[in-house]
């Protein structure tokens, strides 16, 4: 499976994104994210950024206000998976130009967008920038 | 109604009014959401499609954030998504997408709009609907969509072709047929020179080899490929992620791949992938020494980094690594240990995990003084971890690595008294088993024991309340190295044993008679005089009684209780050799009985009922040990006997060592005439399935000694009786018989079996015991294995160790053939042969119940004995040089199907391997046995 999921948290433990590549009940979504925020948003800034948790590891990493958390299996690279958080930001980043919480905020379903062309079934399969925004960029210019 | 809707439409509020409602809302956040569902739920109903799509968006938006569930819109979704309009196609996805899951009553009705959307001419269209079959797919849909999928998977269009790839993944997993139909594209995409396309597959095949790698030995030379040409670290951390899977599967690969791998190491720049070279070669290549030492540079250098997160990893890659090569731990053992005080407690961790791998006999006490001194400083979460893994080390194979137990149950003392320590039912554990196990630990035991028991504060903190319990056991237990017994009592019924709770509270009245029981058992001796020797040989083996009578003149010497002193109370320094005087013996009696007064009414029947045995005992003697005592040494017999036997008795039960049991005891049990094993005892869990299997470290030593307390103190009666009324008296039981009579012994017979335990202390039952009591006592003997002895300057103490090991037997079970139909599908396509194919892949798709797995394992067996066979063929060379002929035949039949000959051939050449392994091929081979001996599990080495 490799990616379980992503979330995007802001400082105060809101959820902003949540992808999940496997199927979670509404309340398991809900458990989940209350024992992970708490857990990561605990954390010191000079602490490292992986922490285990039940049968797996999450990477997270902190932009500004907003927290990005990745679930992954316990045999996956992390630091590879802190590149890939590097690199969704980035891509949002030249999609909105100085990106925000509130970017995300109001527009999800393309922050949804971009992340559903970097990963399938918890694969990544898509690691360059411009070929993730060109259908993106395609749509907004059609609709 | 079109009135409504128009208005609707006009006045909707759009997700981002929504959004900016909730951040200005003032009637809190829940009211407000749910009246914005209220919205929905009747915008959604809306026959136009526009107002429709935005109610689904914005439930979309509650539904990922603010966890409401959106089940109710499922059909809308649908109606949405046959909207012409892209726009509303993707709300309708996104929407299906995260609400969809495998029991959605409407899922299958998505078919045919996904295969509309799969075919359409727009390529947004199309990978719209890929991703949203990637979270989606169920076998029907896999199923029915596997032939567009297939279409796909060569497409021109890149974008598109990379998605089919990522869908091929889920649709394998839920429909393992579907590899027959679409692994051969697959494989092609490997080939093909479009990076993303390569990206897109290797992690396709690094998800499907995690789940049963060696099905993929035959494609590791086009691997090979990518891990020596590509250049993109994302493709190359996958490739190894593969490689580390595949390798321990075929050595001739390892040794292939490790050079390429260290080229990686030594060259990039990228601490992803240098990392997963490390890993790499520390999980799958460890025996690659140079390599591993390559690696170990290299993860040096991560430890030493500011990074806390290559420090991290370091740490980890260190700790695998320790399993083969502990000297890398040791090369770094100053940063391992500094990290024990690092801000990050995920870093403390790792570290203390590193620490323990050095524990070696030698070093043991100066690495738990180390890290003791770090608990004590730590918070109580890394405190108790810290304890927990000395614990948990120390005692690990039975105590293999401690010689000096006297130290180790002084550590264990230490640890209770750490402020945090929460380790209460371990400590507790391994107090009463080191006691049992280690003879020699004994009188060490015991003083560490009363340091604990004396120590009223300690009754304050909960977490050691099982420690104290141990504490009183052990005290109890080992009453005879205790300096001064009448301490012990007082510790013992000290008030605030108020705090505990009942149980414990039971184990403490429990070993204060066991002191008691002692201490008047030693006055009657010395008041007898002359047989006090051979009593003392034979009732107390072990017990070194002058020992006791030395250490009570040594008291002045020793520490001074720190108990109160109660009134009338005989010091302990005033005792002298063979004066356990009347005094003393009194003013235990009279403590005792003053403290138990009150608790014979007690609440808790545990602990109502021993006071009261003590109670009863006490007055049973009373009387007479203080007749006896007036006349003191001219005892007048007749009486004084009566009393004495009763003393002996009790203290004779008490003295019956208890040591452990082994968990196949039973099992050497002779078998019973006339009974008879049912075969299958399925239904057998039905009654007793929540009783678990005891675990070999808890000894029913309580239960034991409670009925040898109940006995003797009714001084005359029969046990035996005692117990037969316990088994037959019971009206429960009796229906219990009744019903499952199958699984009870005869009730002539239960008498002896029942007493599989047996009551060693009982003498009228010993006089007639019968040859089964007597075989088991023997096998409990024989079962006390006694260790080696290192050559140490101070003797390793016996360790008590049953013979087969003290591990619960885990019940030998075969590797269980798992029912794994994508890896046989898989196989399948890789052997190629079409024939095969078609004719199981029919099979497959209706013969997947479960009546058939039987069949199949069963089949499996006689073919892995047939496979052993086959494998001392092919040591021989000229059988193995025919099979490839053979198989280049087979390859020049099947190269037609093939694109063009030179692909034709590379596949041709990966096929042959086919990889037979020793599961799971079965159906072929017993379609055609002549192909049997023909298969090994090999990469030639020109592939590579």
């Amino acid at each position: 499976m490799g990616i379980r999921f992503v979330l995007m948290v802001n400082k105060q433990g809101q959820t902003r994104l949540a992808q999940y590549y496997e199927w979670l009940t509404l309340e398991e979504r809900r458990a989940l994210e209350g024992e992970i925020v708490r857990k990561c948003l605990a954390r010191a800034e000079q602490q490292c950024s992986f922490v285990e948790h039940r049968n797996y590891k999450i990477v997270y990493r902190r932009y500004a206000s907003l927290f990005f958390l990745v679930g992954v299996d316990n045999d996956e690279n992390e630091l590879a998976i802190l590149e890939f958080i590097h690199l969704l930001v980035e891509t949002m980043d030249r999609h909105f130009g100085n990106v925000c919480e509130l970017d995300i905020m109001f527009h999800l379903e393309k922050a949804h967008f971009m992340l559903e062309e970097m990963v399938m079934n918890g694969c990544i399969v898509e690691t360059s920038k411009s070929s993730i925004l060109t259908p993106v960029q395609l749509m907004d210019k059609t609709s | 109604m079109a009135g409504a809707s128009l208005m609707d439409t006009l006045f909707q509020r759009s997700l981002e009014d929504l959004i900016k409602g909730m951040r200005q809302q003032l009637i809190g956040e829940p009211a407000f959401i749910s009246k914005a569902m209220e919205e929905i739920r009747r915008e959604i109903k809306s026959t136009d499609l526009s107002t429709k799509s935005t109610a689904l968006l914005k439930l979309s938006y509650l539904s990922s954030l603010h966890f409401h569930d959106m089940s109710f819109a499922d059909f809308h979704a649908l109606e949405v998504l046959s909207s012409p309009r892209f726009a509303h196609k993707m709300i309708a996805y996104h929407a299906i997408s995260l609400s969809f899951h495998d029991a959605t009553p409407v899922l299958l009705l998505i078919t045919n709009h996904l295969r509309k959307d799969l075919t359409s001419t727009n390529e947004y269209e199309v990978s719209l609907s890929l991703q949203c079959l990637s979270k989606i797919a169920n076998v029907d849909l896999a199923r029915d969509l596997t032939p567009e999928i297939f279409t796909l998977l060569s497409t021109s269009k890149v974008c598109v072709r990379k998605k089919a790839i990522g869908v091929v993944l889920r649709v394998f997993w839920k429909y393992p047929d579907a590899v027959r139909v679409c692994f051969k594209r697959l494989v092609e995409n490997l080939e093909n020179s479009d990076p993303q396309m390569v990206s897109a597959v290797v992690g396709v095949f690094c998800e499907l080899a995690s789940k049963d790698p060696r099905s993929y030995l035959p494609l590791a030379p086009e691997f090979y490929r990518i891990l020596v040409d590509s250049r993109n670290n994302w493709v190359l951390i996958k490739v190894l992620k593969i490689f580390a899977r595949l390798a321990p599967l075929e050595p001739r690969l390892a040794e292939k791949v490790v050079e390429p791998i260290c080229d990686h190491m030594r060259r990039t720049v990228a601490k992803s992938l240098l990392f997963e070279c490390v890993r790499t070669i520390v999980n799958s290549l460890s025996e690659y020494e140079s390599a591993v030492k390559l690696a170990v540079v290299k993860i040096q250098e991560f430890l030493l980094d500011d990074d806390p997160n290559l420090k991290y990893l370091g740490l980890r890659a260190l700790s695998t690594v320790a399993e083969k090569h502990l000297w890398a731990v040791l090369e770094n053992k100053e940063i391992v240990i500094k990290s024990l005080s690092d801000v990050d407690p995920n870093i403390k961790v790792e570290s203390l995990r590193l620490v323990m791998k050095m524990v070696s006999e030698s070093n043991v006490a100066e690495i738990s003084r180390v890290l003791l001194n770090y608990a004590l400083k730590s918070g109580p979460e890394f405190c108790n971890k810290i304890l927990a893994s000395i614990l948990s080390t120390c005692s690990r194979n039975v105590y293999e690595i401690i010689v000096d137990f006297d130290w180790y149950a002084s550590l264990l003392g230490e640890m209770s008294r750490i402020p945090h320590c929460q380790k209460g039912e371990e400590i507790e554990n391994q107090l009463i088993d080191i006691g049992m196990r280690v003879k020699d630990v004994r009188p060490k035991l015991a003083h560490v024991c009363r340091g604990l028991l004396i120590d009223p504060a300690l009754l304050g903190n909960q977490f050691l309340h099982r420690i104290l319990s141990a504490a009183a056991w052990v005290s109890g237990e080992y009453v005879e190295f205790s300096r001064n017994p009448f301490e012990l009592v007082e510790a013992l019924l000290q008030p605030r044993t108020i705090l505990l709770l009942p149980a414990i509270r039971a184990i403490y009245i429990q070993s204060a008679f066991k002191v008691l029981t002692f201490c008047l058992h030693t006055y009657l001796l010395q008041n007898k005089g002359t047989t006090f020797s051979s009593w003392s040989d034979t009732l107390l083996p072990g017990v070194l009684s002058s020992d006791f009578y030395e250490s009570l003149a040594d008291l002045s010497v020793g520490n001074g209780p720190s108990v109160t002193v109660t009134p009338g109370h005989v010091s302990p320094s005033s005792l002298e050799r063979n004066d356990l005087s009347y005094e003393y013996i009194v003013n235990m009696l009279n403590l005792v009985e003053l403290a138990f007064g009150p608790l014979s009414g007690s609440n808790d029947v545990e602990i109502q009922d021993r006071a009261q045995n003590v109670l009863g005992f006490i007055d049973l003697i009373r009387e007479k040990v203080l007749n006896s005592s007036v006349q003191k040494g001219n005892v007048s017999e007749g009486k004084d006997v009566e009393v004495a036997d009763i003393v002996e008795l009790m203290h004779h039960a008490f003295s019956e060592e208890l040591g452990p049991v082994s968990i196949s005891a039973q099992e050497r049990v002779p078998l019973p005439d006339g009974l008879i094993l049912k075969e299958n005892l399925v239904d057998l869990e039905a009654i007793c399935g929540d009783i678990g299997l005891p675990s070999s470290n808890s000894f029913p030593f309580e239960s034991t000694s409670y009925k040898e307390e109940v006995g003797n103190s009714l001084s005359n009666l029969e046990i035996k009786e005692g117990l037969e009324q316990l088994n037959e008296s019971t009206s429960l039981l009796a229906e219990h018989r009744k019903r499952h009579g199958l699984y009870y012994l005869p009730s002539d017979k239960s008498e002896t079996i029942s007493n599989d335990y047996p009551l060693a202390n009982d003498p009228m039952s010993q006089d007639n015991a019968t040859d089964d009591t007597n075989d088991l006592l023997k096998l409990a003997e024989q079962s006390f294995v006694p260790r080696r002895k290192s050559s140490h300057t101070k003797p390793r103490p016996v360790v008590v160790k049953l013979d087969n090991g003290d591990e619960i037997p885990i019940a030998s079970r075969k590797s269980e053939p798992k029912d794994d139909s994508l890896s046989d599908a898989v196989r399948d396509v890789l052997l190629g042969s079409e024939a095969i194919i078609r004719t199981s892949s029919q099979s497959n798709l209706s013969d997947k119940p479960p009546n058939k797995r039987k069949g199949k394992e069963k089949q499996h067996r006689d073919i892995h004995e047939e496979l052993k066979e086959n494998l001392v063929d092919d040591r021989n060379p000229s059988s193995r040089r025919s099979r490839h002929r053979r198989h280049g035949k087979e390859r020049r039949q099947r190269s037609p199907r093939k694109k063009n000959a030179e692909e034709g051939g590379d596949n041709g050449q990966k096929e042959k391997q086919k990889s037979s392994h020793p599961h799971g091929r079965h159906r072929q081979r017993a379609d055609e046995p002549s192909n049997v001996a023909g298969q090994t599990s090999e990469v030639p080495d020109f592939l590579l």
